[in-house]
C-alpha cells in the first residue's frame, strides 16, 4: 500500500471513528453523571440503551413520528424508566457496601436484557429507514449522511446537557450533591430528587444514542446494549470517571481508536483493543486523561 | 487424634457415602442420563463456585471474569488430549497450571486496583482472553475446539473436587487464609499489621483461577467441545450468582448456591429468557433484602449442629 491510500484510508477510518465515538460519548455521559453523583458503576446504563432503540423502533413503526419525534419518545422514555430503576433497585441500596450495589446493577442489566427478549423475541428487528442514505464524496473519502446526523445530533445533546449542568438551578444542585451530599443536603437541596433528575438525563442521553444507532446500523436486538455499554463505560473512565467533558473526550478517542484498529489491523481484535485500553489506563493513570489526583486519607 | 483430624475423618465418610449412593443410583439406572449430566454440572459448578468464593468471598476482591480461566483450562485441557495426544491426568494438570500461571500474570497488576475498577478491568480480561482464542485457528477459532474425548464420569470430577474443597477448607483455616480474610476485612489495617496484601491477594487469585481452570479441563472433557460461547461474561455472572446467593465468604454457601442454581437452570432449560430473569431477579431481591447470602460467612459443620441441637434441646426442658 502507497502512503497516499494509507493517508486516506486513515482519514476514512478517522471519520468512521468520530461518528462511531459520539455514539459512545453519549451512553459515556450517562455512566460519567450517574458516577459522579451516587458512586455506581450503573451496568444496567448500556440497557437502557438498547430500551432506547426499541422505543425508538416503537414510535417509528407502530406511531409513526418522525426523526424528532422519535427521539423524544425514546428519550423520555428511558428517562422514567432510569427514574423507576433507581428509586426501585438503588436508592434503597445507597447505604450499603459498594459490591452489593455493583451486583444489584447487573442484576438490573440482566433483568432488562431477557426481559426485553421475552417481550420482543431474541430475533433482531429492522429499524425503519427514517432518513434516505446519502452518500457524499469528498474526493476520496466518502462520508454517509447518517453520520453526519449522528455527529451533529450529539454534539447538540452534549451542548445542551453542558447548559444544564453548568448554567441552570438542577444542574448546580446534581454538581453541590456530587462534590458533597450531605452538604448539599444541609443547604436545602433535595438530594432524592437530584439524583433521579440525573438518572433521568443520563438515560435520556443513552437513549438518543439507541436511536442513533437503530438509523445508522438499521438493526437492533436485546443484547446491542452489552458491549456499548462496556464500551462507554471505558470511555467515561478514559476520561476520568465524573468528569463531563472528560466522557466526550474519551468516547471520541476509544471510538477512533476501534475504528482505526478495524481498519488496519482486524475488525475481530476491535473489542480486545478497547479493554486493553481500559486495563492500562487502570493501572498507570486511573483517575483518566481529565483527572487530578486525589489522595485516600485514613 | 486431635479434633481437627476427626472433623476431617467425619467429612471423608460423609463424602465417601455420599459418593457410593450417587454412582449406586447411576449403576442401577434410578439416574438417567440426563440428571447424570446435571450431577457432573454440579460438580464442576461447586469448583468454580468455591474457588471465585476464595477470590470474591475471603479475600474480599471482586473479580468478575472467572469464565477467562474456565476458557484457559478448557482449551489447555483439550490441546493436550486431542492435539498432544497426552494422557488424561496430564491435562488436568496442564489446564489447572495455565489458568493459574495466567491468573498470576493477571493478577499481578490489576490487584493493584480496587472494588469497582477492579471488577471491571477482570470482566475485562475474561473478554480478552475470550477474544484472542476466537481469533487462534489452532484451537478452533469461532466454531470451537471440536472432536474432544469424553473423559470425565461422575466418579473422577466427584473426587477431585472432594480434594479441591479440602484444599480450600484447609486453605482458609492457615495462617494464608488467616492473612487473605484481614485483607477482606479492613486492607489498610491488614497492611499496617505487617501482612504483605499484594502477595496474598495474587495467591488467592492465582489459586481461584488455577481451580478455575481444573473445573475447564473436566468442562471440555465432558461436553466434547469447547466453544468461545460458551465463556462469555454470562458465564462469570452464573457463578458469580452461585457464590453471592449462598453467601460471599461461605465455601457450605457456595456449594449449596452451585446446587440450587444448577438445578433451577437445568429445570428452565427449554426457557433460557426465564432462567436469566429469575437469576437477575434473585439477585436483585437478594440485595436488597438479605445481601450476605443464604449462609453469610457461617460455615456448615460439627459444632454448627451441635448447636442447633443444643437450642432444640433447650426448647424442650423450657417447656
Amino acid at each position: 500500500m502507497d502512503m497516499g491510500s494509507l493517508l486516506h484510508q486513515f482519514i476514512q477510518q478517522m471519520i468512521n471513528g468520530i461518528s462511531l465515538g459520539s455514539i459512545y460519548a453519549l451512553i459515556a455521559l450517562g455512566y460519567t453523571m450517574i458516577y459522579g453523583i451516587i458512586k455506581l458503576i450503573n451496568f444496567a446504563h448500556g440497557d437502557i440503551y438498547m430500551v432506547g432503540a426499541y422505543l425508538g423502533f416503537i414510535a417509528t413503526t407502530y406511531l409513526g413520528f418522525g426523526f424528532f419525534g422519535a427521539i423524544i419518545f425514546a428519550m423520555v422514555g428511558a428517562g422514567l424508566a432510569g427514574i423507576i430503576i433507581e428509586r426501585v433497585a438503588y436508592r434503597p441500596m445507597r447505604n450499603a457496601p459498594r459490591i452489593a450495589i455493583l451486583i444489584t446493577a447487573i442484576g438490573v442489566s440482566f433483568f432488562l436484557e431477557y426481559t426485553m427478549m421475552l417481550i420482543a423475541s431474541p430475533q433482531p428487528r429492522t429499524f425503519p429507514a427514517i432518513f434516505e442514505a446519502t452518500v457524499y464524496h469528498l474526493g476520496p473519502l466518502v462520508v454517509n449522511s447518517q453520520q453526519i446526523l449522528i455527529l451533529v445530533s450529539a454534539l447538540v445533546l452534549m451542548v445542551a446537557l453542558t447548559y444544564i449542568v453548568n448554567k441552570t438551578k438542577a444542574g448546580m444542585a446534581m454538581r453541590a450533591v456530587s462534590f458533597d451530599a450531605d452538604a448539599a443536603q444541609l443547604m436545602g437541596i433535595n438530594v432524592d430528587k437530584t439524583i433521579s433528575l440525573t438518572f433521568a438525563l443520563g438515560s435520556a442521553l443513552a437513549a438518543a444514542g439507541g436511536v442513533l444507532v437503530g438509523i445508522y446500523y438499521n438493526s437492533i436486538d436485546p443484547l446491542m446494549g452489552m458491549m456499548p455499554g462496556m464500551k462507554a463505560f471505558i470511555a467515561a473512565v478514559l476520561g476520568g470517571i465524573g468528569i463531563i467533558p472528560g466522557a466526550m473526550a474519551g468516547g471520541l478517542i476509544l471510538g477512533v481508536v476501534e475504528a482505526l484498529v478495524s481498519g488496519f489491523i482486524s475488525s475481530t481484535f476491535r473489542d480486545a483493543a478497547s479493554f486493553a485500553i481500559l486495563i492500562l489506563i487502570l493501572l498507570y493513570k486511573p483517575t483518566g486523561l481529565l483527572g487530578k489526583n486525589v489522595r485516600e486519607k485514613v | 487424634m486431635n479434633k481437627q483430624r476427626k472433623n476431617d475423618l467425619l467429612a471423608l465418610g460423609a463424602c465417601v457415602l455420599i459418593y457410593a449412593i450417587f454412582e449406586g443410583l447411576i449403576q442401577l439406572e434410578v439416574i438417567g442420563p440426563f440428571w447424570e449430566l446435571n450431577m457432573v454440572l454440579i460438580c464442576i459448578n461447586i469448583i468454580l463456585a468455591s474457588s471465585l468464593n476464595m477470590i470474591n468471598g475471603y479475600t474480599g476482591q471482586f473479580s468478575i471474569g472467572h469464565a477467562g480461566f474456565l476458557a484457559v483450562g478448557a482449551y489447555v485441557g483439550a490441546i493436550f488430549t486431542v492435539k498432544l495426544g497426552l494422557p488424561f491426568p496430564v491435562a488436568i494438570i496442564a489446564g489447572t497450571i495455565a489458568a493459574g500461571f495466567l491468573g498470576f500474570l493477571i493478577g499481578l497488576p490489576t490487584l493493584r486496583l480496587n472494588g469497582d475498577y477492579l471488577a471491571i478491568a477482570t470482566l475485562g480480561l475474561g473478554e480478552i482472553i475470550r477474544i484472542c482464542i476466537l481469533n487462534i485457528d489452532y484451537v478452533g477459532g469461532a466454531s470451537g475446539f471440536m472432536g474432544i474425548p469424553r473423559l470425565t464420569s461422575f466418579t473422577n470430577i466427584f473426587w477431585i473436587m472432594i480434594v479441591i474443597l479440602f484444599f480450600i477448607k484447609n486453605f482458609k483455616n492457615s495462617a494464608h487464609g488467616r492473612a487473605c480474610l484481614a485483607i477482606r476485612e479492613n486492607e489498610i489495617a491488614a497492611d499496617t499489621m505487617g501482612i504483605d496484601t499484594t502477595k496474598y491477594k495474587v495467591m488467592a487469585f492465582t489459586l481461584g483461577a488455577a481451580f478455575a481452570g481444573t473445573a475447564g479441563v473436566m468442562f471440555s472433557h465432558y461436553f466434547y467441545i469447547a466453544h468461545p460461547a460458551s465463556f462469555t461474561f454470562m458465564r462469570s455472572f452464573d457463578i458469580l450468582t452461585m457464590v453471592v446467593l449462598g453467601g460471599l465468604g461461605s465455601m457450605t454457601g457456595s456449594i449449596t448456591g452451585a446446587i440450587v442454581l444448577t438445578f433451577i437452570s437445568a429445570y428452565l432449560a427449554e426457557f433460557p429468557e426465564w432462567r436469566m430473569i429469575v437469576y437477575s431477579v434473585t439477585m436483585i431481591v437478594l440485595m436488597l433484602r438479605r445481601p450476605q447470602g443464604l449462609f453469610g460467612s457461617a460455615e456448615l459443620s460439627a459444632e454448627m449442629f451441635k448447636g442447633l441441637t443444643k437450642r432444640i434441646g433447650g426448647v424442650k426442658i423450657g417447656k
